[in-house]
């Protein structure tokens, strides 16, 4: 076995490490107060093509692996959580999607822009009434003739307001024995007519992103835009959800590093009883918790992006790493509060920001109680993973380099 | 038109250095391309994508010196060369000119060569001064701008006192300084190349030169003095009285 990684992958994450010091870090505390996403942050991720790091050449990508997609978004997340959001949307739900499901005609129209940052891209899944119970959603798409007419509002949706094309799901089987027989995926401009989207303010959390709602009234998809096939859509989810788990919990792995390297400067700066608190051993406890969560979380995705190399269904894993990687990244930022004291409590240093930022991830792309049912259901035999009619490809360093 | 541009690995600006039994450590901290070294690249790179030229990069050291050669191959250089033998382990900075300026000879038909403005380990900051001297080139240093009119080099130099605008015909050595702009990030194509890039390693045999005895040598190496703080908070019931107490204090210091 071997846990070398490849100078590609070391160079990558420094590259995005020098992007993130200079370009992020300086002033992501002042757009978190703001509420509002720094307007550098996703043109300056486009030009650097972060946006289509694991994405073919000849599908304007990069021609990364996966796991580098893996490292980029642990990095990311140690500066913000906002920015790995941007990967988990625009990367891990929506253009892996395209990927995986999409017909060559839908990989040149919807890829290759995204994949080259020239449009953004979000996933338009969970409802206002509708987010762990998928097949409860209400959209609909009603097929007319050469196209489908799509009514509904998406909620919680990342990159709301920013993006250009949206991966929804809607029911176009209103009558289907199986409420998630019922439903399909679809690629959606968002410049189309009879859709509108805004953004939410007062979140808890990732206040330097765009987190908002798409509300669709009569709106034409072209029906060369359904991805995969009628009724495949929540399998489509599910597997969206494979990839952009992956992301967030490589993500909180970087977040737990943060609350770590936080940890550790102030526990060897910060003098109590005339001497630096990293002496007292309770101080010490919780930096070797943080420290063994990092690892773990660091290993669990790893796991996951070497399967994904690999061609392995990776739903158990990523499942698995998705879960114990953001919650182990709000212990890790509440604990980080402890260790600061009551400068923890300030937003004068980061930590409140580690703590807020973690939550929403608990909560996101499965919470930890569906994770839990999920790794029980696969412990006890109640679940297995069928093959799926498209698999994401396995990672092909030849075809994933070559122009065309 | 060839520009070659001379790099450094040297130890992270962040590490923490010490001397210890007269030996210089920076414990496991990682080695990277001298930050100064970084402005010269994008220098050289500029000045190859104005004039339709290609850059060399070139590292006198051991292996480890490949790693910043690959940086600067993931910045967009288009070749490089490791300069590596057994008897440059303790030359000064006249003998590295010497390999050098063989080096950039060796490479054909050079034009230009660019380095930073000084090395963050020996801090010397004349290693292009003397392969100037070496190639018989003229030498513009601490460019802040740098232009290319036919065949004659103009620079705006940075200096303690102001500007000043010189030129030179080529070819010429140049020394760049953080004025001149933010060097660029590795691009993820350029790293794809640099990662498998094979990179040459030339000896001082390849180059036809003779092991240069080092004139100046280190005698001794020490840590700077230990400096004794002590730190006073300075409390009070507002921001106020704080602020006054604190310029109390100052004064009282002779601070002001």
């Amino acid at each position: 076995m071997d846990f070398t990684l490849s100078q590609e992958h070391n160079m990558a994450v420094e590259m995005v490490r020098n992007f993130t010091h200079k370009e992020v870090i300086p002033t992501i505390r002042e757009w978190d107060r703001k509420q509002e996403m720094a307007p550098h942050i996703l043109p300056r991720m486009a030009e650097l093509g972060i946006l289509g790091i694991n994405i073919p050449v000849r599908y304007g990508g990069q021609g990364f692996d996966y796991i580098t997609l893996g490292l980029v978004c642990e990095e990311l997340e140690y500066a913000d959580t906002t920015l790995r959001v941007v990967m988990s949307v625009h990367m891990g739900l929506n253009s892996m999607a395209v990927l995986q499901w999409g017909t060559e005609d839908q990989k040149q129209r919807f890829l290759v822009p995204q994949a080259k940052g020239e449009k953004y891209a979000c996933f338009g899944l969970t409802e206002p009434g509708a987010g762990s119970d998928v097949a409860g959603m209400t959209s609909t798409a009603i097929k007319k003739g050469d196209h489908y007419v799509l009514n509904g509002e998406k909620m919680w949706i990342s990159l709301a307001s920013k993006a250009h094309h949206a991966l929804v799901v809607a029911r176009t089987n209103l009558n289907a024995a199986d409420p998630h027989d019922g439903l399909s995926a679809f690629l959606v401009e968002l410049d189309s007519k009879g859709v509108t989207t805004g953004d939410i303010h007062g979140k808890m959390g990732v206040r330097a992103g765009s987190t908002g709602w798409l509300a669709f009234q009569d709106v034409k998809v072209p029906a060369e835009n359904l991805l995969g096939e009628e009724g495949e859509g929540f399998k489509i989810a599910m597997s969206c959800l494979d990839n952009g788990r992956y992301t967030v919990g490589s993500g909180a792995t970087g977040l737990i590093r943060a609350s770590l390297d936080a940890s550790v400067k102030y526990a060897n700066d910060r003098k109590a009883f005339g001497r630096e608190i990293g002496k007292f051993q309770l101080v010490q406890q919780k930096i070797a918790y943080m420290v063994q969560s990092y690892e773990m979380a660091r290993l669990l995705y790893m796991k996951s992006g070497w399967m994904k190399n690999q061609g392995l269904r990776n739903t158990r894993e990523t499942s698995l790493a998705k879960w114990f990687a953001t919650d182990a990244s709000f212990d890790a930022a509440a604990e980080a509060i402890q260790v600061h004291g009551a400068y923890g409590f300030s937003d004068e240093y980061d930590v409140e920001r580690y703590l807020r930022n973690s939550k929403g991830a608990v909560i996101y792309e499965g919470t930890s109680e569906i994770h839990q049912l999920m790794q029980a259901s696969y412990a006890l035999g109640y679940r297995t993973d069928g093959d799926l009619r498209c698999e994401l490809p396995a990672y092909d360093e030849e075809y994933w380099q070559a122009d065309s | 038109m060839k520009i070659v541009v001379c790099v450094k690995q040297v130890p992270d600006t962040a590490a923490k250095v010490v001397v210890d039994g007269g030996v210089v450590s920076w414990g496991d901290a990682p080695l990277v391309i001298n930050p100064w070294d970084e402005y010269a690249v994008e220098a050289a790179l500029q000045l190859a994508e104005k004039s339709g030229g290609t850059v060399t990069a070139i590292s006198l050291g051991g292996e480890a010196a490949k790693e910043a050669l690959k940086h600067a191959l993931a910045m967009g250089c288009n070749d490089a060369v490791l300069v590596n033998d057994p008897a440059l382990a303790d030359i000064d900075t006249q003998g590295a000119a010497r390999v050098l300026a063989a080096a950039i000879q060796k490479t054909g038909d050079a034009r230009i060569a660019v380095f930073g403005k000084q090395a963050i380990d020996g801090d010397s900051g004349v290693t292009a001064a003397q392969t100037a001297r070496a190639l018989g080139w003229p030498a513009l240093t601490l460019a802040a701008s740098v232009s290319l009119d036919g065949d004659t080099l103009k620079v705006e130099r940075a200096m303690e006192e102001g500007r000043q605008k010189a030129e030179a015909p080529l070819p010429a050595v140049l020394s760049i300084v953080k004025d001149f702009g933010e060097p660029r990030y590795p691009s993820f194509m350029g790293i794809r190349k640099a990662a498998k890039a094979e990179i040459p390693a030339w000896s001082l045999a390849d180059l036809g030169v003779a092991a240069p005895a080092a004139a100046v040598t280190w005698k001794e190496i020490l840590n700077p003095p230990a400096r004794q703080v002590t730190n006073e908070m300075i409390t009070g019931a507002s921001p106020d009285e704080i602020a006054a107490k604190l310029a109390d204090k100052i004064m009282e210091e002779k601070v002001l």
